[in-house]
């Protein structure tokens, strides 16, 4: 059980490096909020692990928190760069 | 039996994270927007499946799992529409993507179609659309 745990906590780490690498390559700030989505799930995914853990319950509802309000990002990304340069938004 | 059901929740959570470093890998590896999606989108819903799933084993208290059902619901509702959106803006701006490796382009077919003038005359052939057209 912990050493499943550590296990999943070492690959959360690879994985929230490289989309952390990926957001600063870029090249473009549509590929950057699509980083910003995956490093998202890959916070939510650490912070079940943190709960799983800790068995700490109280913490739930910032899961919940984090999971409706992510997708804002992106969207508003997306519609800023339609309009910017696509003319016709 | 707990003890049975904790390894089988840590092990999701494993197989959760493995796809998340995996969508990761893609974002870095694959070359423009388009296929950044396809690897992007497999953590989002499913590897958040599996580690929600799994910490549900873990915790095995119904209040628990009413919050995590609906953590999923809403990372499920909302995860198609952002990369929807994301979509729709590449192909609006048509930035970093090479045209030559799009097979299908039914969207840019559509606007010129829409724009055209032959669309305002009635009963006038419509142009010769099945092979994808360049954007």
């Amino acid at each position: 059980m912990t050493a499943l745990l550590v296990l999943a906590g070492v690959l959360l780490l690879i994985g929230g490096s490289m989309s952390i690498a990926a957001i600063n390559r870029g090249p473009t700030n549509l590929d950057r909020a699509l980083g910003a989505d995956v490093l998202v799930v890959i916070v939510i995914s650490a912070m079940a692990l943190y709960i799983a853990w800790t068995r700490d319950e109280g913490s739930l509802p910032i899961l919940m928190v984090v999971a409706l309000s992510g997708f804002v990002g992106s969207v508003s990304v997306a519609r800023f760069m339609a309009r910017r340069r696509g003319g016709r938004a | 039996m707990s003890e049975i059901l904790e390894v089988i929740g840590a092990l999701l959570m494993v197989l959760g994270a493995l796809l998340a470093a995996i969508g990761a890998l893609g974002l870095l590896r694959l070359p423009d927007l388009y296929s950044r999606l396809h690897a992007a989108t497999k953590p989002q819903t499913l590897g958040l499946l599996l580690v929600l799933g799994g910490l549900a084993l873990v915790i095995r208290t119904w209040s628990a799992v009413t919050t995590l059902i609906i953590v999923l619901g809403a990372q499920a509702l909302t995860a198609p529409m952002a990369a929807h959106l994301l979509g729709r803006a590449t192909h609006r701006t048509q930035s970093n993507v090479d045209a030559e490796q799009i097979a299908c382009d039914e969207l840019t077919r559509a606007h010129e179609q829409a724009n055209s003038p032959a669309h305002e005359q009635t009963n006038s052939p419509a142009p010769a659309g099945d092979e994808p057209r360049a954007p």
